[in-house]
């Protein structure tokens, strides 16, 4: 039969300096303490949190000497893990965690959609290459798309606005369409992030 | 207060936390110590 060192005289070690007693005493309690706070929180990483902040706790404790064996080792941590599943709880009660499901993201809600530095540099610089290109066109073609893209204008605003028909504006922007790919392929221009 | 008993026992297993966690600890106590000065207690974490 083997031989087994009490609680109590490993913790009275472990104060005296003996870190090997500590390593005992986890090993021992190690799947108890674990297991009761899984069964509380169930999941293994909170468990993992909770049971690393329950030894802190112990070992703080411990070197303090501010631990007075009045009952047993394993119920005093019992009931720090205890204290601490409840504070878990109480804290995700007042932040609650939301992981949302296959039919909602909560990040296409929150999510910062913004590009990134870099590529806002990018996108300016395209932009920039862009107006360059738009003012190889000619006038007339320029006009058109420039009311379409830039200002967001309908094909009926257009003609009202350059006094040419809806068919005749439409043309121009085809031409003005044509025109700019000619000049990108022409220039092999990469207009691209 | 927040009822923190489970419902299904079934999702109650027996698990260990990880090694790592436990040697964590471990080097968490050997880098801790406390030092009493006039009555007051200094806590300090020595790597």
């Amino acid at each position: 039969m083997e031989f087994q060192v009490e609680d109590s005289v490993l913790v009275n070690n472990f104060i005296s300096g003996d870190e090997k007693a500590l390593e005992i005493l986890i090993n021992r309690h190690n799947q108890r303490i674990s297991s009761f706070i899984y069964s509380k929180v169930l999941d293994r990483d909170v468990t993992e949190d909770i049971f690393q902040d329950t030894f802190i706790k112990v070992i703080k404790t411990l070197k303090k000497g501010t631990y007075s064996e009045e009952g047993k080792f394993l119920p005093w941590v019992m009931r720090i893990a205890h204290n601490l599943i409840i504070d878990h709880f109480r804290r995700n009660k007042r932040m609650p965690m939301f992981e949302g499901n296959e039919d909602f993201n909560i990040f296409s809600v929150i999510g910062d959609d913004k590009l990134n530095a870099e590529k806002q540099l990018i996108k300016d610089q395209i932009d920039t290459d862009l107006r360059l290109l738009i003012d190889e066109l000619p006038d007339d073609q320029r006009e058109v798309l420039l009311m379409r893209i830039y200002k967001d204008m309908s094909f009926k605003e257009i003609s009202e606005n350059t006094g040419v028909s809806i068919n005749t504006a439409l043309g121009r922007m085809r031409y003005a369409l044509i025109n700019l790919r000619k000049i990108i392929d022409k220039n092999n221009i990469v207009l691209t992030s | 207060m927040e009822n923190i008993y489970v419902n299904n026992k079934k999702e109650c297993k027996l698990i260990k936390v990880k090694p790592e966690t436990i040697q964590f600890l471990l080097d968490y106590s050997k880098s801790l110590h406390f030092v009493e000065k006039d009555g007051i207690v200094f806590q300090s974490n020595l790597n």
